[in-house]
């Protein structure tokens, strides 16, 4: 028996695909086509399924700091699904050491209608803690959430950064063996962002074993010391985390842009013109480093003509706070009809994003802007990374903000005071 | 992780092992007793959101079976004439009313329980049986208030429970468990197939009418009667009656019919649900 404290074997996980969808089967279907012939689907071909994490191998021995990355879809989150227990492998193995709490989401169990004591108590023991533990840990938690005058009150009356304090404060106050956490870190301002960071750099220091999941690269940076880099279900790169980094920033692994056509893009419109994937080209290949332009290519398919189209891109934060919105007639960019397939380029020359993951919603609209023909809000991202923005030969990353811009700073003081601290200084 | 509580060394930890689960699979009765007060604080969530939420609160535990006591004991009572072994129509259904809404009311809260839930059952592991157990012991405190009704009832009308009344808790046991076992079937079901939610209450409905409620059982021969017991609420309906009202006759040997159909009924679900439980998480 090695000493890991998490062993993987061919580790696999496969999926119906759709079972992610809204369509669910109905008795009255599964009755019926029972009746009509014996085995439905039991020599269908097994093309509608696919694996969300294959072949998957590794050993964490006990304290280490371990950061998974990887692009949307890589498979990250079904793993951290599968060492917590919430679904089951279809093949391979996992032996855990010791007690395992897992984190995809802060706040599960809270409901709005119950006070803040209650949800603690509720979400403590969803979490896996003993009342007795809840009871001594209370103060702690309060304290932490700073929502001490409300603690009675129904939380359906907190403000979100009062509800994601309390939901994070009962989390932060597990004790775990093992700590498995997804993504956590994405919601919430920079205040709560920064609380939390600290709160994981105490457990780290503890000799917990934690498995960490983000998109955040400064976040992974700073906590883990091993990255390991999944791509298409499998792991791709397993070392030192600033390797692992690198590896994902690089992202060479020739992604010819996202496709918006599969199910799980929300979108609007009338459909006569849909947008069907969309590219970032930055100066090197698909990665942005901040402050370098790069352009967003559009790749649209045509149903019907459409005259005078508009097209829209628009770019937000994670917490869908809108940063710039630019539409092909703002620049007075006129384009006669649409007929059939293309791209259009929205070539960006000087951005002022700091690294970080932002969202995109990208529209087709028409002159007169009777309403979307497409408009997609979901699936589309941009990631930008890290750069030296100010010169100063230091990386800014989402923890100094969203924007960054080419500004002097200049000092004004009154002569008397820069005599008398001279003077001073002397003495 | 102020108070330190650290970690035991690797070697004298308990090791868990994660591997794909074929075929049948164990109840795992270890794992549900050690998060009992999970499912405590799912019931008490359940209750208090329940409360919360409506606008007469708590009465609404009361308000359903005397409306429907008045209903039956107007139609079935008074127009019907129904014989109602010795016993004035109103207490004689409102008795029976009595455990029924504790059953009518689990299997319809745990149907839906692991669809309502499904923010719980993607997100955090816990053993999944705890979802319906909760919801149907949530009722526990509308079936409480109920009994309460039907005491202060009894004694308004002269009636006033005997030793026979102890009887009342195995047949409270009798309804928890075909509440549980029904409950089980359909929330599992409901996972996969989205109509069971329409079906559950034509179903309880159904169920109602072969439930000797507005009528009584006793009306039955053998080898009719035998082949009645095979609903398990019939045992319980006529055994909690008599056992409350300390008057009428007592079940008889249907009970054991009763009672094999209802441990049936939980053993076979509890088996369904831990089979179908490895995809919840995927599919809910």
């Amino acid at each position: 028996m090695s000493s890991a404290v998490i062993r993987v074997r061919d580790l696999g996980k496969q999926y119906r695909i759709g079972t992610h969808g809204p369509s669910y089967k109905t008795l009255r279907d599964r009755i019926a086509s029972g009746l009509r012939f014996r085995r439905p689907s039991a020599d269908k071909p097994v093309a509608d399924r696919f694996w969300a994490v294959r072949n998957v191998n590794f050993d964490i021995p006990e304290g280490e700091i371990v950061g998974v990355i990887g692009r949307n879809g890589a498979g990250k989150s079904t793993l951290l699904k599968l060492i917590s227990r919430i679904t089951e492998p279809t093949e391979g193995e996992i032996e855990l050491a010791g007690r395992v709490r897992s984190l995809l989401e802060v706040g599960t169990g809270f409901h709005p209608e119950l006070t803040g004591r209650e949800n603690i108590f509720m979400n403590g023991a969803i979490l896996g803690m003993t009342r007795a533990e809840i009871v001594s840990k209370f103060d702690a938690i309060v304290e932490f959430a700073e929502v001490e005058k409300f603690i009675d009150t129904p939380v359906k009356h907190y403000s979100s950064g009062m509800y994601l304090r309390l939901a994070f404060a009962v989390a932060a106050h597990l004790e775990p063996e093992i700590l498995i956490v997804d993504e956590v870190l994405a919601v919430g301002d920079a205040a709560f962002q920064k609380k939390c960071l600290g709160k994981m750099n105490e457990v780290s220091r503890q000799g917990r074993t934690v498995l960490f999941v983000s998109h955040n690269m400064v976040a992974v940076e700073n906590l883990c010391s091993r990255g390991i880099m999944m791509d298409h279900g499998q792991i791709v790169f397993d070392g030192p985390v600033r390797d692992a980094i690198a590896m994902y920033l690089a992202g060479s692994d020739s992604e010819p842009g996202q496709d918006l056509r599969e199910s799980s893009a929300r979108r609007a419109g009338t459909g006569e013109a849909r947008i069907t994937r969309y590219e970032i080209i930055g100066l090197e290949g698909t990665l942005v480093r901040a402050g370098d332009p790069f352009t967003i290519r559009l790749h649209y398919e045509c149903r019907q003509r459409v005259k005078t189209p508009v097209f829209c891109v628009s770019i937000l934060t994670r917490s869908t706070l809108p940063l710039f919105t630019i539409f092909t007639k703002d620049l007075d960019y006129q384009i006669d009809e649409i007929s059939a397939d293309g791209f259009i380029d929205l070539q960006i020359h000087s951005p002022n994003f700091l690294a970080g993951s932002y969202i995109l919603h990208l529209g087709i609209t028409d002159a007169v802007e009777s309403g979307w023909k497409d408009h997609v809000t979901d699936g589309a991202e941009l990631e930008i990374a890290e750069a030296d923005v100010y010169g100063s030969g230091k990386l800014r990353g989402a923890s100094f903000g969203v924007l960054f811009y080419n500004c002097t700073w200049s000092l004004t003081s009154s002569p008397a005071t820069l005599v008398a601290s001279t003077s001073s200084g002397k003495n | 992780m102020s108070e330190n509580q650290s970690p035991t060394p690797v070697g004298q930890r308990t090791r868990i092992r994660i591997v794909p689960s074929k075929g049948w699979v164990r109840i795992g009765f270890h794992e549900l007793w050690a998060y009992r007060e999970l499912m405590y604080f799912l019931a008490v969530r359940e209750i208090k959101v329940r409360y919360k939420q409506t606008a007469v609160g708590v009465a609404w535990a009361v308000i359903q079976p005397l409306f429907t006591m008045l209903v039956f004991s107007l139609f079935f009572g008074r127009l019907g004439k129904m014989p109602s072994e010795g016993i004035p129509y109103p207490l004689f259904s409102l008795a029976a009313l009595i455990p029924w809404s504790f059953f009518a009311a689990g299997l319809g809260q745990s149907s839906n329980s692991l669809v309502g839930n499904s923010n719980l059952i993607t997100k955090v592991y816990f053993p999944r049986l705890i979802i319906p157990i909760s919801s149907v012991l949530s009722g526990l405190l509308d079936f409480a208030l109920g009994l309460t009704l039907l005491l202060i009832f009894m004694a308004a009308m002269g009636f006033f429970p005997n030793l026979h009344l102890l009887w009342s808790i195995p047949f409270l046991l009798l309804a928890l468990v075909t509440s549980l076992g029904t409950g089980l079937w359909f929330s599992a079901l409901n996972v996969e197939y989205r109509d069971v939610r329409y079906i559950v209450p034509f179903l309880t409905q159904f169920w109602m009418f072969a439930t000797p409620i507005a009528y009584s059982g006793q009306m039955l021969r053998e080898p009719w009667r035998s082949v009645y017991g095979i609903n398990p609420m019939v045992g319980v309906v006529e055994g909690f009656r008599w056992a409350v009202l300390g008057r009428g006759n007592p079940p008889g040997s249907i009970i054991f019919i009763s009672s094999l159909a209802a441990l049936l009924v939980l053993v076979s679900g509890l088996y369904y649900f831990r089979r179908m439980e490895r995809t919840f998480a995927d599919i809910v």
